[in-house]
């Protein structure tokens, strides 16, 4: 059982992450999709910054009174993955924005109807003009 | 929870906690810039989204069952592949062992930088990083295609409501010269502690965020008109690749900076500096850029 | 160095600094001009890369100027080069056909950033194709995914913004998978390049974190690569997004991510760990097959046909797993055939649609009636384009097509041989009710007057179709490269 201890970091963020992912597949609001989606890219940080951290190290920065730091290797990586996560936010709510100006909803069982109301509607429309063709 | 404002909140909570944790394991800039992004401009990007589309979520109709089954197996799945990880703070872990020790060893030697995030992030994998400039920049291109950006105004406008508010006022003054000041610091001083060009631009664009929320839409922009913003994230871009097709034609590959000066640590310096600024460049005006286009969408709505 | 030494790092930055240029200038047509350049450049680039990597074997870039494995690495071998050759040559010929239909589907005081979001696009799958760095992939898949959600939410109907957005959260889960499956190995292994994952993951193969670390990978990618069941944004996202970018998308998002797969499996985890001692070559096998058999039959009943090819491009994704679940060389071969095979088909059928869509503004069955003599010449490449689709002789198709059913005879596979071909049937029986309407059908009486498709995009169309039936008749550049890269990646792994 000394694993636990060791291990339970990972596993508080896998909880984490499985929380955001829970939100991003099951919930129907758009914006609540995404802040889960945030919240599953940052608890993957966690791991991440997890996996970098060393037994009695510093932060890794040269002092020469520090003999041991952490990896920062990690840390470089998730400050890319950072970035990248808050474009890819921004990128959604200028899409959620945009959606709501085109359907005036934000819940997605508005906007599937909708867009099937607009697809059997072009194709009746045009199975209408094959009857009268005949 | 029904009320997506109190969701945005938390989240913003959450991310501060995750920055504490970061702290906690060493990690310093990256406890920065999550706060800086993730509790700071995630959440004001949110926030201005809510505003357009809404507060309140409808309750759904959705059964629960198969997202929780799809999310326990990769739960599942998660915790089978920890099983045989190293444990947290192992340093004999695999990953403290194979690359990691030369970043350690001879960053501060070959690279000339106590920081030794700074020294891997703009040197060693400096290419990782110009990519994470253009995605910030893709971003920026991306939310203006979907949203377009207002001119900025020629000339002053009218108070806001909340800018009667005198004591807001004063204060937020008084900080926005020190924000600024601090950016430049933090730019400018990645090299030694933490920070560095995204952080420093991060906080650049806090400062006219804050300006604008309480004084109005229109006297921010008069210091830097809209419409420059997406071509001040492209000469960023610029600047970083230009850095890279310097020491290209200078015979050396792309992002080399000992090509910059004859004495290649004293290169390495230059190159991270410069590349430091490019980053921060694209990072403030993009950020800004994303921030007025849904702001400016609020208005018109 | 020279400047050739450069051509690997030189075919990515060329499109990506193209890409601020056009925003710096924020004119339509000198971006468009920036645009065209850069691609044609890249294009170069990558034909001088094949042919230096035929001659001379595998090339390495050190970015940064550090050794890999602590720089970055660009390794260009045959199966990148040859990727990239078409990711390249896919860009340059789109970009031709751009300007018109660009011009006629997007507000023109947005079409100089327009053509940055395509740029970007492309130089992030680019990217993708030359890195030698797991981390670096992660980047660029980005780069490239953040461009592509913006230009498809450009398109006319507001679906497209829905679909945009569903595509952005697939992709974003997708891409972070990829991320968690990194960190499992860089975990294990402590290494982010490529080639040295691969010399040192059979150390700790056995280790349950690398197969999670591998499960989490292949899951990723395959919902980047739309594989069966992982596949639903792609229709919507095809369907309403502008012709251009239907066009250079379906030609290479899909086909970048078949070669992400195909390193990450048979390069970095090796073909006995990814298909022998996991069971994935059965599982592509059966997705791969449900795929082909499931979207073919949704594909046979839409109207609008940009959504039937949609459709049809989940199946050829199907052709393409299952020649890599083959697990010999010749269904390997069969795959990167086909990727590179169906990358033409699908551009010259795509941008066809997208003359159509130019002069008609839709492009559905109804519209076809009586097409086949009002626009002969973009009839005519659709016919072609459609055959190769099938897989009939002397199209490029059929090679593809000839060397899966090879793989599948290889291995004794029977039932998998007439899967294939009842594949094909269905695809004859959607490009037949194209064929239909447009030459059997009179045109309704109240149709608009139509004129065949400008020059400008009738030669793009022409290029790729030409190049079907070259690649159908001439195989030896198309097969022998091919198959030299699936014995290389078949023969690194055992």
């Amino acid at each position: 059982m000394n694993e636990l201890p060791g291990l339970y970091n990972d596993w508080v963020a896998i909880f984490l992450m499985m929380a955001g992912f829970y939100v991003v597949i099951s919930q129907g609001n758009l914006v609540k999709k995404l802040v889960g989606l945030a919240l599953f890219q940052t608890s993957v940080f966690i791991l991440y910054i997890s996996l970098g951290k060393v037994a009695g190290g510093h932060a890794p920065i040269y002092d020469p009174a520090i003999a041991i730091y952490s990896n920062p290797l990690p840390h470089v990586l998730i400050l890319t993955a950072i970035v990248v996560g808050v474009a890819t936010t921004a990128v959604g709510l200028a899409l959620v924005v945009r959606i709501h100006e085109a359907y005036g909803s934000v819940e997605e069982d508005d906007i599937q109807a909708a867009d099937e109301a607009e697809s059997t509607a072009s194709s009746s429309e045009a199975s209408a003009e094959e009857d009268a063709k005949q | 929870m029904r009320d997506l404002f109190g969701v945005v909140i938390l989240f913003s909570i959450y991310s501060f906690m995750t920055a504490a944790l970061f702290m906690d394991l060493d990690a310093v800039d990256v406890a920065f810039t999550e706060a800086a992004v993730g509790a700071g401009v995630t959440t004001v990007l949110m926030l201005s989204c809510l505003r357009l589309t809404g507060r309140w979520e409808r309750r759904p109709k959705h059964s629960p069952l198969l997202p929780l089954i799809v999310v326990a197996t990769t739960g599942t799945a998660l915790v089978y592949g920890t099983l045989d990880a190293p444990l947290l703070g192992d340093p004999n872990a695999p990953a403290h062992q194979h690359v990691a020790p030369r970043y350690i060893e001879q960053g501060p030697i070959e690279v000339g930088m106590p920081n030794m995030v700074t020294a891997v992030l703009a040197s060693y994998r400096g290419y990782d990083t110009f990519g994470e400039t253009v995605v910030i920049f893709t971003a920026g291109i991306a939310v203006l295609l979907l949203l377009g950006i207002q001119e900025g105004p020629h000339t002053r406008p009218g108070r806001t409501a909340i800018g009667d508010q005198i004591v807001l006022r004063v204060v937020v003054k008084l900080l926005i010269p020190l924000i600024l000041l601090y950016g430049l610091y933090v730019q400018f001083h990645g090299d030694f502690g933490a920070g560095g060009g995204f952080q420093a631009g991060v906080i650049f664009a806090t400062g006219f965020i804050l300006y604008d929320l309480v004084f109005g839409e229109g006297d921010a922009r008069l210091v830097v008109p809209p419409d420059w913003l997406p071509r001040l994230g492209a000469l960023g871009v610029l600047i970083y690749g230009g850095v890279g097709l310097y020491s290209l034609f200078a015979g050396k590959p792309f992002l080399d900076y000992s090509a910059l000066a004859h004495d290649p640590v004293h290169g390495q310096h230059l190159g991270v500096m410069l590349v430091e600024i490019g980053v921060g460049i694209t990072v403030f005006s993009i950020i800004l850029a994303i921030f007025y286009a849904l702001a400016g969408r609020a208005r018109r709505a | 160095m020279t400047l050739i030494d450069h051509l690997p790092v030189l075919a990515v930055i060329v499109p990506l600094l193209a890409a601020p240029l056009c925003v710096l200038i924020d004119r339509a047509r000198p971006a468009w001009l920036i645009a065209l350049a850069a691609s044609w450049l890249s294009f170069g680039a990558a034909i001088l890369l094949l042919l230096q990597v035929t001659q001379s074997g595998t090339i390495s870039y050190h970015l940064g100027g550090w050794p890999p494995p602590w720089g970055i690495e660009y390794r260009i071998d045959l199966l990148s080069a040859y990727v990239l050759l078409i990711v390249t040559a896919i860009a340059a010929v789109v970009m031709v056909f751009a300007w018109h239909s660009v011009e006629s589907e997007i507000p023109s005081e947005r079409i100089a950033r327009f053509y940055a979001a395509l740029l970007l696009a492309f130089a992030g799958l680019a990217g993708i194709t030359t890195t030698g760095d797991a981390f670096n992939v992660f980047v660029f898949l980005e780069i490239s995914s953040l461009a592509s959600y913006a230009i498809i939410s450009m398109g006319r109907d507001r679906r497209a913004l829905n679909a945009a957005f569903q595509y952005l959260m697939m992709g974003t889960i997708g891409a972070t998978f990829i991320l968690i499956g990194i960190g499992f190995l860089y975990m294990m292994t402590g290494t982010l390049n490529m080639q040295d994952l691969a010399a040192l993951l059979p150390e700790v193969s056995d280790t349950r974190t690398v197969r999670a670390g591998f499960a989490f990978l292949t899951v990723g990618i395959g919902l980047k690569l739309a594989l069966f069941p992982l596949h639903l944004w792609l229709p919507n996202a095809y369907a309403y997004a502008p012709s251009t970018v239907t066009a250079f998308l379906a030609a290479t998002a899909t086909k970048v991510a078949v070669y992400a797969l195909l390193r990450v499996l048979l390069d970095v985890f090796g073909v006995e760990f990814s298909l022998q001692a996991m069971p994935l070559n059965l599982i592509l096998m059966v997705l791969g097959l449900v795929g082909i058999v499931s979207a073919s039959l949704v594909a046979v009943f839409q109207d609008d046909i940009k959504r039937m090819l949609a459709y049809s491009s989940v199946a050829q994704i199907g052709y393409m797993v299952l020649g890599i679940g083959l697990a010999n060389t010749t269904g390997v071969t069969a795959a990167i055939l086909h990727v590179f095979n169906h990358a033409l088909m699908k551009g010259a059928l795509f941008l066809a649609l997208g003359a159509i869509a130019y002069r008609l503004g839709t492009a559905t069955l109804r519209d076809f009636a009586g097409l086949g003599r009002r626009m002969p010449w973009t009839m005519a490449a659709i016919v072609i384009g459609g055959l190769s689709l099938i897989g009939v002789p002397p199209t490029a198709g059929f090679i593809s097509k000839w060397y899966l059913v090879l793989g599948t005879l290889e291995q004794g596979l029977w039932p998998v041989t007439l899967l294939v071909l009842f594949g094909s049937l269905l695809a004859l029986i959607y490009v037949w009710k194209l064929v239909e309407a447009a030459y059997f059908k009179p045109a309704p009486a109240n149709a608009p007057a139509v004129a065949e498709a400008p020059l400008s995009m009738l030669i793009p169309v022409w290029l790729l179709v030409g190049a079907n039936v070259y690649f159908g008749i001439h195989t030896d550049i198309s097969v022998g490269v091919a198959s030299q890269a699936a014995t290389q990646l078949m023969g690194a792994g055992g």
